[in-house]
């Protein structure tokens, strides 16, 4: 970080090649800029007939009827942040730890196999959490899980309820593990890339392992575990597939994590391939719209959050 | 509470342990980083068990091999799968790559300021929006205007899935090269192009590959883009520009069928996913290791 | 330099052999509802090998997809659950015409612990419990259809399909024909608003299927072909003739002869008269346009559909668990289909 004063005076080009080089860079950066820019602006598009017709409403309303053509989003949008917020805060906590592990203290022999395991996770398709979570993970809830935390802490509204399987927890029990392997691997890989005098400086005052890792390369490591996260999150928000076979569907508000939710994306990816009425097209591009939007929202409070601890930008 | 000359002494406070239980915090906290490491570890052995026991009976060499057979009809494959996803993806990373590694550099290189800034957070709100909207997108410029269906639309879409992630681990990776390494580079004479292309990206490459295998990983499973890009097809298909059929959709259109023989192939055709990726990962940390070794020399 | 161009011409050989057949033949597709998928896939499988210089790739991205394409004409035919309406007609542009190409049924699978009998219920009974007015398993109007049978105390999870789909349509065809007060308080559609207080939703058949076998007092309503091929539970209805009625191909046929006239605006074949009709029945439709754009395909489309809906396409219908349509309605879809310039 404190490379970067000195390093603006070295992006001077001192040769041809140099400017032809910035060219390109720009050039790549601008593409990818516009690619976004291009994505939002179709979704504003595709969304306009239901933005007139429904207009705000459309944010706070709760009904979801395609027969009456009347579409309200409260529901899933609390769906979708919940989910996340479960996901990412399961997924961060196991993730780091194993990140730290990885890094710091396996043996190498042990280090290189189990993060092969972790980042395989990753590769398994949507469909497949979703199946594995429906006729594994649901069942696992209904009959171990769910009573456990309810035997202990049925009297908070959020454990209280009856526990079908599918629900907001589940949702995001899969959703963690779907993100993990994310978190995982560029951790491990940001706190890999800690200089050793860090550490050894640390060490030469007497510290343990484990203060040295949580005290000193933990928050030195903290910008690219962040982003780590953030894209873990991003991804989160965005699953449509492994999400809607386990959340149980139902476009309403609970107090109980027990319960049926709907998340923005699982809507979408379910009734988006039978809608044929272009006013039931729009609102479901509204959807994406609005996800689009609460991706940017959170991303901004994250970077608020990060900002006024640091006192300066991320 | 003062002492005799007057000045304050500070009150040894909680937090400074004996070294004893301090060691045993040490320890503890080793063994919480192990259980984690092993639960993730674990959750994928479950599931990986899991499709294997489903799947494993479904594979042998014609299900690698052969066009998909209707129901009732003994045998048949997903061959044109696998290489339709192949295709796919070797397009899309040839598209992500460039456009991400580039975007990356600008980052690492200009840091600060409003426009890096404003392309980190489009970046990361890319990076939330759900796989089918892209899908959308895709169709919305390249499928509608040319009246048919591809799989560089497809390619195209999965390049948007897989670009958050190498943009970030890019600017992330090029940034920890150590400043020495650069300057060093640059003390010789070289221009700021060759420095960055022949020292620092290579010294970034390791933390660089890991994220493009995981953004391979990802988009290996997307089925949402695919409905209106690829379409998907029974028949060989060689040319990007045609309908191809792609491994993660016939896994899902198999699984969602009533019929134990197809849905014992999507079972078959998920582990191939799982073991493709797994394939992939191996050989370019191999390649990697090899030429790391090749630079040490 | 000899090995280098060996394995130069050798690569190009190779690519060859996999595209050049593609290339032979000329590639129809189509595109829509998942609902036909089984039975094209069988079907055009059938009709390449004896007529190889055509194949059909048909792709199920659901109805409202299969339309869309159909509009944009980047397909040579559609699929669909239901017809197009007025609006969507009129999105075409040009005349299209619409025929129904295969027959299914949904059928009442339910998961209750202890109970092996097959369940008895009413066509009330299923409206009731779907509105959320009948609650436990053990409610009086369950138990007196089914004298002898031990009924648990168990709350009933009322399982639906999360996706626009077919299946929904006709099932809630099907309610709001059995109850008024279903449909004025829900309505029919591919996706409703479901009403009962414990309704979870599921996608896809496979979903409500693997829902109701994992839980515990849970009933859905599925495709038959699921409940054949998983072996799943099905409740037997008292249809509208008063007879009590397992689902099965024939019990569908027989809903389908009741009506002799089929057409896209009056198509509706749920809570069939007839002895032998079950209650929840539906046809799955095709779309073409009357002028295709490319009359050199126009032909081929016309040949494999007419194929289709003749006497040797809907014999593939049973090996897969679907219904051939009646004669009667193979002769309106083909008189429908000629149509067609070709």
């Amino acid at each position: 970080m404190t490379a970067e004063p000195q390093f603006r005076r070295l992006v001077h080009f001192v040769s041809p090649a140099d400017r032809g080089f910035a060219t390109v860079v720009y050039a790549g950066s601008i593409l990818f800029a516009l690619l976004i820019i291009a994505l939002f602006i179709m979704l504003v598009l595709g969304s306009w007939p239901s933005i007139v017709k429904f207009g705000p409403s459309f944010i706070w309303k709760s009904e979801w009827d395609p027969i009456t053509s009347k579409f309200g989003a409260l529901p899933m949008i609390y769906g979708t942040v919940a989910t996340s917020f479960i996901a990412i805060a399961l997924a961060a906590f196991v993730g780091i730890m194993a990140a730290v592990f990885l890094a710091d203290f396996a043996p190498r022999w042990f280090a290189t196999p189990l993060s092969f395991l972790i980042e395989l996770l990753a590769a398994v398709p949507s469909v497949v959490y979703g199946l594995w979570g429906l006729f594994v993970l649901a069942p696992f809830v209904r009959t171990a899980i769910g009573p456990a935390l309810q035997h202990v802490f049925g009297w908070l509204p959020i454990f209280a309820g009856p526990i079908y399987g599918v629900g907001l927890l589940t949702g995001g029990i899969i959703l963690a593990l779907m993100i993990v392997p994310t978190v995982t691997a560029i951790s491990r890989d940001v706190i890999a890339a800690i200089p050793r005098d860090l550490r050894e400086a640390s060490a030469s005052l007497g510290t343990t392992k484990w203060e040295t890792a949580t005290r000193v390369v933990l928050p030195a490591a903290r910008v690219g575990i962040f982003g780590a996260c953030v894209l873990a999150l991003g991804r989160a928000l965005g699953e449509t597939i492994a999400v809607t076979m386990v959340i149980g569907n139902r476009p309403e508000i609970s107090a109980s994590l027990f319960a049926p939710s709907y998340t923005l994306a699982s809507v979408i990816a379910n009734e988006f391939t039978e809608a044929t009425s272009s006013i039931y097209i729009s609102a479901l591009i509204e959807l994406g719209l609005i996800l689009f939007v609460v991706s940017m929202v959170v991303n901004a409070l994250a970077r608020l959050m990060i900002w006024s601890v640091r006192g300066s930008r991320a | 509470m003062t002492t005799l000359n007057g000045t304050r002494e500070r009150r040894i406070s909680k937090r400074d342990r004996s070294l004893g239980s301090r060691r045993l915090f040490a320890s503890l906290g080793a063994a919480l980083t192990l259980a984690c490491a092993i639960l993730a570890a674990a959750s994928l052995l479950a599931i990986l068990g899991y499709v294997v026991v489903q799947g494993i009976g479904a594979i042998n060499w014609s299900f690698l091999t052969q066009l998909p057979a209707p129901v009732g009809v003994t045998g048949g494959g997903v061959g044109n799968g696998l290489l339709g996803m192949a295709i796919i993806i070797g397009i899309a990373t040839a598209m992500a790559v460039p456009v991400g590694l580039l975007t990356g550099i600008y980052l690492a290189l200009f840091g600060r300021g409003a426009i890096p800034e404003a392309l980190r957070f489009l970046s990361d709100v890319l990076s939330g929006v759900p796989s089918i909207a892209i899908g959308l997108f895709a169709y919305a410029i390249l499928v509608a205007p040319l009246k048919h269906f591809s799989g560089i639309s497809a390619s195209f879409a999965f390049m948007m899935l897989m670009l958050p992630l190498l943009v970030r681990t890019s600017e992330q990776a090029i940034r920890s090269v150590p400043q020495t390494v650069r300057e060093g580079a640059l003390a010789l004479g070289m221009s700021n192009f060759r420095a960055t292309m022949q020292i620092v990206i290579p010294t970034a490459m390791p933390a660089i590959i890991t994220a493009l295998l995981l953004a391979i990983a990802r988009v290996t499973g997307e089925t949402a883009p695919l409905l209106f890009t690829a379409f998907g097809s029974q028949f060989w298909e060689t040319n990007p520009n045609n309908p191809m059929a792609v491994l993660a959709l016939q896994v899902f259109n198999y699984a969602i069928s009533p019929y134990p023989n197809w849905q014992a192939q999507a079972w078959g055709g998920a582990l191939l996913l799982i073991v493709a990726v797994f394939i992939l990962s191996l050989g370019a940390r191999l390649m990697l290791r090899r030429a790391m070794r090749g630079l040490e020399a | 330099m000899l090995r280098s161009l060996v394995r130069r011409f050798g690569a190009l050989a190779i690519v060859a052999a996999i595209t050049v057949p593609a290339a032979a033949a000329t590639q129809l597709t189509g595109a829509g509802a998942t609902f036909d998928y089984p039975f094209f896939s069988k079907a055009f499988y059938i009709y390449t090998q004896k007529n190889p210089d055509v194949t059909v790739n048909y792709q199920s991205i659901g109805s409202g997809g299969g339309i869309a394409q159909f509009i944009a004409k980047t397909v040579d035919f559609a699929a669909s659950d239901v017809p197009m309406n007025a609006g969507e007609l009129a999105r075409a542009g040009e005349p299209v015409l619409q025929f129904p190409v295969t027959l299914g049924g949904v059928a009442i699978a339910y998961n209750i612990p202890g109970v092996t009998a097959t369940l008895r219920l009413t066509r009330q009974v299923v409206a009731d419990i779907y509105l959320g007015k009948i609650l436990k398993w053990n409610d009086p109007q369950i138990v007196r259809l089914n004298k002898g049978v031990n009924l648990p105390d168990m709350p009933i999870v009322v399982v639906h399909r999360s996706d626009g789909s077919g299946t929904t349509y006709i099932f809630t065809d099907f309610l709001s024909h059995v109850s008024p007060e279903w449909k004025s308080k829900v309505g029919a559609g591919k996706s409703v608003s479901w009403p009962a207080p414990s309704a979870v939703g599921a996608k896809g058949n496979e979903g409500v299927a693997g829902q109701v076998r994992s839980t515990p007092g849970a009933i859905g309503y599925v495709e038959l072909a699921y409940v054949v091929e998983n072996h799943m539970s099905a409740a037997m209805l008292q249809n509208k003739a008063g007879k009590w009625l397992a689902s099965s191909p024939d019990t569908i046929a027989a809903a389908a002869a009741t009506k002799p006239e089929v057409s896209p605006t009056n198509f509706s074949i749920v809570d069939a008269a007839g002895a032998s009709s079950w209650p929840i029945s539906g046809f799955s439709w095709v779309l073409v346009y009357k002028k295709p754009g490319d009359p050199g395909r126009a032909k081929l489309v016309y040949n494999v559909l007419a194929w289709l809906i003749g006497p040797e396409g809907q014999s593939n219908a049973k090996s897969v668990d679907y219904v051939p349509l009646p004669s009667n309605i193979q002769s309106s879809s083909l008189a429908t289909l000629k149509q067609m310039q070709h």
